[in-house]
């Protein structure tokens, strides 16, 4: 392998480009940001040193906790339902050998499609007079008779729903990958012993998936902080900060207000809170469980 | 492969459960291609089903009124150029930390790996001002040079892993003839590794046409838009035509339709690469 290596240095030739763009773009106005929650910049002019002041105001502002709120809530959101449906189309899927890179391309593909084409889709879905709402009406679902994304009490859900629709065909392809690397002989085995279909997902298929499972639950955590394109375009945040999510909140103090010591406070917490659930899911893998 | 754990009876409730979710997943979607081709007057009577009549001039009327000669030109100029740019630098690092391992190659690993669960919202503001100071604001190249660092920690992982399965003979033997590492690198890695070149470049491309966030940010001036925020004040301009709305949606999806129905297991297995890492 180190057909090289009694000349390292030009293999560092190589890896210089990306370190490059990737300091120029990511790591050096990373480092900016975590500097600078420290200070009240405005982006012009004197930058005071503040303290830990930033974090004060920020834990004082109602709408900020809120925001907080709202992330947790997206994330067991997504935790359960895009999860239960994905697994369960997986393990039937494992079942069908007709037309299953059908239903595997179906579900995948609102995947590859642009927020905002399936922002715009849902959106006309959910108009009260074109979309669905005088369906919905009629079947007496008066919650959706009007759009549920202006509407304070389901704004926060219809977008986790949208954003939902478009992502749980990708956990779909993951569990499936690992679905069949299961060893066949455990569900013979059972069939032998008389097992029920859920006795052989719950105690075979399940055990067997734990890693990739595991997996998928830490990106989802990961993936859901920095929500933004679906609650910015359905909901704005709105109606009266009801879908507020922590990205929105931080994208509206840096580019409304441009208030850069906030904004890379909310940003520094995100930042911590990420680096702390990849910290926790890295020390049950070196626990020795195996994920 | 799985032979069948189910029994050929159990099938059919399978099929319909499955029948109904990929109808939810596709149904949504062949609503906006019927709304793209319906005439506007049709919309009241029938706003969900297929057209009575087609109305292919949806198509020309929203290419004029969106000036999508030039957003088509915008996009694929941020897609070519982030996709060669992207492609460059993580074919290279890619090959160097997959054959070459230069000493401390896991730093650079570490420090990729972070650099993919940075929440873009942590470095977003201080990056927009810097782009200010460098008059990068409203250019591609400021835009493209930003999808390039965001996807090649992804990119040069997935080369990595391709390119660590090519057999180490091939280099030595390159060697042996006195082929410096510059050229093992065109001559040998590159033709050999033309599948992950390929997957790579249409995942970035995907990336790069569907990304809204920092083209929200960065781009401002209508006339160097690309696609995705074009569409979102579309949507405000024209907010009560869904013909015209629902055209324009298309013309976003058809180029991503027809490439997934060519590549669509490049896409499946690059997207879902990175969640079946080990």
């Amino acid at each position: 392998m180190n057909f090289l290596s009694n000349k390292s240095y030009i293999a560092w030739y190589f890896v210089i480009p990306v370190v490059f763009i990737h300091l120029f773009v990511i790591g050096i106005p990373s480092i900016l940001s975590l500097a600078l929650c420290l200070t009240d910049w405005s982006g012009l002019g004197k930058i005071n040193y503040v303290g830990f002041e930033n974090f004060i105001e920020l834990f004082d502002d109602r709408y900020f906790k809120k925001a907080i709120f709202h992330n947790i809530l997206w994330t067991i959101i997504f935790l359960t339902v895009p999860v239960c449906i994905a697994l369960m189309c997986a393990y039937l899927l494992t079942g069908i050998k007709r037309g299953q890179m059908f239903y595997r391309l179906a579900f995948f593909f609102p995947y590859m499609l642009a927020s905002v084409v399936n922002c715009q889709i849902w959106k006309y879905l959910f108009h009260p007079i074109h979309g669905l709402g005088g369906f919905f009406e009629s079947i007496g679902i008066e919650a959706l008779a009007s759009s549920p994304f202006t509407t304070k009490d389901t704004s926060l859900y219809a977008a986790a729903f949208v954003d939902g629709w478009h992502f749980w065909g990708f956990l779909v392809v993951i569990y499936l990958t690992g679905m069949y690397q299961v060893d066949n002989h455990l569900y013979e085995a059972a069939d032998i012993e008389g097992a029920s279909k859920f006795q052989k997902f719950r105690y075979i298929t399940l055990p067997m998936i734990r890693p990739i499972f595991i997996f998928s639950l830490m990106i989802i955590i990961i993936w859901s902080v920095p929500v933004f394109d679906y609650v910015y375009i359905l909901t704005g945040g709105g109606p009266a900060y009801s879908s507020e999510v922590v990205a929105n909140y931080l994208y509206t103090h840096a580019f409304v207000r441009f208030n850069v010591g906030y904004a890379s406070a909310v940003g520094t917490l995100m930042f911590f809170y990420v680096i702390f659930i990849v910290g926790i899911f890295g020390l049950l893998r070196r626990l020795g469980w195996e994920i | 492969m799985l032979v069948s754990n189910f029994r050929r009876k159990e099938a059919i409730p399978n099929h319909f459960i499955l029948i109904l979710f990929a109808l939810l997943a596709v149904l949504p979607i062949l609503v906006l291609f019927f709304n793209s081709i319906k005439p506007f007057s049709e919309f009241g009577l029938n706003p969900l089903g297929p057209p009575s009549e087609v109305r292919l001039q949806n198509f020309p009327d929203a290419w004029i009124a969106g000036e999508y000669t030039k957003i088509f030109f915008n996009s694929s100029k941020l897609v070519f150029g982030s996709v060669i740019l992207c492609l460059a630098v993580s074919l290279l690092a890619g090959f160097s930390l997959a054959k070459l391992n230069p000493k401390g190659s896991t730093v650079i690993a570490i420090y990729l790996l972070v650099g993919i669960s940075i929440p873009a919202q942590l470095y977003i503001l201080p990056l927009f001002l810097l782009w200010k100071e460098l008059s990068l604001l409203n250019t591609h190249i400021g835009l493209i040079i930003i999808y390039s660092a965001l996807n090649a920690p992804f990119a040069t992982f997935l080369i990595r892993s391709y390119m660590i399965r090519l057999p180490d003979e091939l280099f030595d033997a390159a060697k042996l003839d006195g082929a410096n590492t510059f050229q093992i690198f065109f001559r040998i890695a590159l033709p050999l590794s033309w599948p992950v070149i390929l997957t790579a470049g249409l995942i970035i491309g995907l990336a790069v046409w569907n990304e809204f966030l920092f083209a929200l940010t960065f781009i401002t001036d209508p006339n160097f838009k690309p696609m995705a925020t074009i569409l979102f004040s579309f949507q405000a301009r024209f907010e009560n035509n869904y013909a015209l709305q629902s055209a324009a949606a298309i013309m976003m999806v058809a180029p991503i339709a027809i490439l997934f129905m060519l590549f669509q297991r490049r896409f499946i297995s690059g997207l879902t690469s990175g969640g079946l890492k080990e």
